[in-house]
């Protein structure tokens, strides 16, 4: 993005893709903002830091992205009472960060919507676990809060509770819904209930360490956070991972995408009343799972990718078992996809589902494998040519009708891709190290780490401290993004529907709460 | 319908014969014999959430799978905790979620028994204790059986569920226990138990210690002479 216009000055950001940092003043914020998304450009993230001990308040980060690449605005607030503008009536996906920067770090934003977002009683309201001077109190026992949540009056209306205990094996949240009838009128969701300070707990470990904590942000995607991580730790010490490392980092990351992909179709099916497709789908995954575990010593692969490189290398017979694999996986997963395609009631349940329009997902910013099955074109593997993706000629799924239908379909294309890269990958496969030593890293050097995860794009923001420690580390989740589009997506549609919809989307709690 | 008989028939029968308990995991026995044999019969398991990164969720689902087949034991998710015998609790407690698990529990009726799934449901795992995690899952509701690893694999999995239902262990007084400790972060709780032997450091050994059950087409044995094997 061009800010030039602006007058606005720019410097080279570390990123795995091109990117810039500006420092803004609160207008320039606005502003920028505003290019960005007259030019079709989208709020990635946004958080805090406390920079108070090395005089500079507390500094709000916006990123920002478009075909550029990233452009990260840095606006200094000068104390706790100085306020930021409200950017959530540009990016409307800005409103929940904005609330939890808020609960975090105790940052002013100037927005009409002031109710809390992670914060939920855990522990007192005017206390920011994130600032450096924070000191927790044994004292603090869990409270309860009171939401407002937004309440639908009329003749036969009625709300439906649900969770944070939910019905399923699933991770914690609450749905509120009002209902008239059996059709959804709307759906507020409250989220925050994993919180469990993921942001400060990277504060207390060493930077070389702290890649297992990334690990362990969404265990479904441990592999794209951990790359993340490492891709940031890597820019901050100017080092380069060996190749063959990075290979076998995409073939972990295409090996996860699969893997999650398998048990959602699975469950799109039991969900549709076709249990049939979980006993196959949950068989097929837990092979993938097996020769994971035989090929990296982890079933759901954490902790391979390390910062510098990976920890496992992969030895010529896992290698072979795993290329068997693809083409039998290949068969397999296109004989259920055809008894899917042809299930006449799997298809009445799964058309014009949880419909989310183009038009929808641009202007909330729908990402990942959802927004693509809404016509929203982006995968990082694709629009930024790095190695080994930029050898590989990615090819990128897309649907429009933006239904569940649609993201069933999409993530049977992506299985059939990602096993044509695993293929490709294991073929094409350099020889060398599969890790170089970390130097010692500069102090306060700020980098970003961005992998495009099975859900979307996953990324980490790190900030070095003294001493190799971490300073800040935000991991920001595409669910940030998506969350808010399963409210649309519900409207209209009969609550027994709601679990289907939910899990053709299968957003990150614990990602999100952090 | 053609085809799903056919895919039905070409992909036989998969589950593998069921592990054997591991009684190194149980905690604390506080039920009698004849309730766990009554138990045991056909237990139902309520899962929560208190906090988990969703790697031990993504292990859990992976016991209904046809390999494990955990139905096939007699053995069944519900979705209600009235519905259920069993809480298997992962972890760590997230503040935000104490006062959940607290009333998921007292909806249980009784007996009932707890399992805490996990390095972190054991003892905090990674997250530890902090202004928004409490830790392990004991410090918030007494746990019978405490299932190591990071996740636990399945097998591992049902080998806690097991021991849960099938073992009788001497009860440890607490006075006898002692605080697990990771990264100098104690967990606290009268009902941390000694035996919790994961940090975060050694989940993998605690994978490698408890293998996967070969896969032996000769040993899978018929539905119905499992269930009595089991049980």
């Amino acid at each position: 993005m061009n800010v030039s216009s602006l007058g606005i000055a720019t410097a080279p950001l570390s990123s795995p893709i091109p990117a810039q940092r500006c420092p803004v003043s609160s207008g320039q914020l606005l502003t920028a903002c505003r290019l960005a998304w007259e030019q079709g450009g989208q709020l990635i993230a946004l958080w805090a830091s406390d920079d108070r001990d090395r005089e500079r308040g507390f500094c709000v980060r916006v990123l920002l992205r478009d075909d550029d690449g990233l452009t990260l605005l840095e606006h200094t607030l000068p104390d706790e009472g100085a306020r930021y503008p409200d950017l959530s009536l540009i990016f409307p996906v800005a409103n929940r960060m904005q609330r939890s920067a808020f609960d975090l770090i105790g940052v002013h934003c100037d927005a009409d919507d002031q109710r809390p977002w992670t914060w939920a009683a855990a522990w007192p309201i005017d206390q920011f676990p994130l600032r450096r001077d924070f000191e927790a109190s044994p004292k603090w026992e869990p409270g309860e809060e009171d939401y407002p949540f937004v309440k639908v009056a009329g003749d036969g209306v009625h709300e439906i509770p649900v969770g944070p205990v939910h019905a399923g094996i699933i991770e914690p949240g609450h749905f509120r819904f009002q209902v008239v009838g059996e059709k959804v009128l709307r759906l507020e969701e409250r989220l925050g209930y994993v919180h469990k300070g993921i942001e400060k707990r990277f504060e207390a470990l060493g930077i070389a360490e702290a890649h297992r904590l990334a690990g362990r942000i969404s265990g479904d995607s441990t592999v794209a956070y951990a790359w993340a991580y490492a891709q940031a730790v890597e820019q901050i010490a100017s080092l380069a991972a060996p190749p063959r490392a990075v290979w076998l980092r995409a073939l972990c990351l295409e090996r996860e995408r699969v893997a999650n992909h398998l048990g959602d179709l699975g469950y799109l099916g039991n969900d549709g009343g076709f249990a049939f497709g979980l006993a196959q789908f949950s068989r097929l995954k837990e092979e993938v799972l097996r020769l994971n575990r035989e090929a990296f010593g982890h079933r759901l692969l954490m902790d391979v990718v390390i910062p510098g490189g990976v920890a496992h290398d992969l030895d010529d017979a896992a290698a072979t078992t795993m290329r068997a694999q693809c083409i039998e996986l290949k068969r397999e997963v296109r004989v259920l996809r055809d008894i899917y395609d042809e299930h006449a009631g799997l298809q009445d349940r799964f058309r014009t589902c949880g419909q989310v329009t183009h038009e929808l997902a641009l202007k909330l910013a729908l990402t990942g494998f959802a927004g693509r099955a809404s016509g929203v074109a982006q995968d990082l593997r694709c629009d930024f040519h790095s190695p080994p993706y930029d050898s590989l000629a990615v090819r990128k799924a897309s649907h429009s009708d933006g239904d569940v239908a649609a993201r069933v379909a999409v993530r049977f294309d992506e299985i059939r891709e990602s096993l044509r890269l695993i293929d490709a990958i294991l073929e094409g496969m350099p020889e060398g190290d599969i890790a170089s030593p970390l130097p010692d890293l500069p102090a306060y050097a700020l980098a970003l780490g961005y992998v495009e995860g099975w859900r979307g794009p996953v990324l980490i923001a790190l900030e070095s401290g003294p001493r190799n420690s971490v300073r800040r580390c935000h991991p920001h989740d595409p669910s940030w993004q998506n969350w808010p589009l399963l409210e649309h997506a519900v409207i209209g549609n009969i609550v027994p529907d709601f679990p289907l919809i939910n899990k053709s989307f299968n957003l990150s709690y614990s990602g999100h709460d952090l | 319908m053609l085809h799903v008989l056919k895919q039905i028939a070409k992909t036989g029968i998969k589950t593998e014969a069921l592990p054997d308990p591991v009684r190194e995991m149980v905690v604390t026995a506080r039920l009698q014999q004849d309730i766990l044999h009554t138990l045991g019969r056909a237990l139902t398991i309520r899962h929560v959430d208190a906090g988990s990164c969703n790697g031990c969720e993504l292990e859990i689902h992976a016991l209904g799978n046809p390999y494990y087949n955990i139905e096939g034991a007699g053995i069944r998710f519900v979705a209600s905790p009235r519905h259920a015998d069993m809480l298997l609790v992962t972890g760590p407690v997230s503040k935000h979620m104490a006062i959940a698990l607290k009333r998921t529990y007292d909806a249980t009726p009784d007996p009932k028994l707890v399992v805490a799934v996990g390095d972190c449901g054991c003892t905090g795992g990674i997250f530890g204790e902090s202004y928004a995690s409490l830790g392990g899952v004991a410090s918030v509701i007494p746990v019978d059986v405490a299932i190591p690893g990071c996740p636990p694999s399945p097998t591992t999995l049902l080998q806690g569920i097991l021991a849960a239902v099938t073992a009788v262990a001497p009860r440890i007084e607490p006075s006898l226990a002692r605080d697990s400790e990771l990264a100098g972060t104690p967990t606290h709780g009268s009902a941390t138990r000694a035996e919790i032997p994961a940090t975060p450091m050694d989940h993998s050994k605690a994978q490698a210690e408890l293998p996967l059950t070969p896969v032996d087409p000769a040993s899978q044995l018929p539905l119905e002479s499992r269930r009595d094997d089991s049980m």
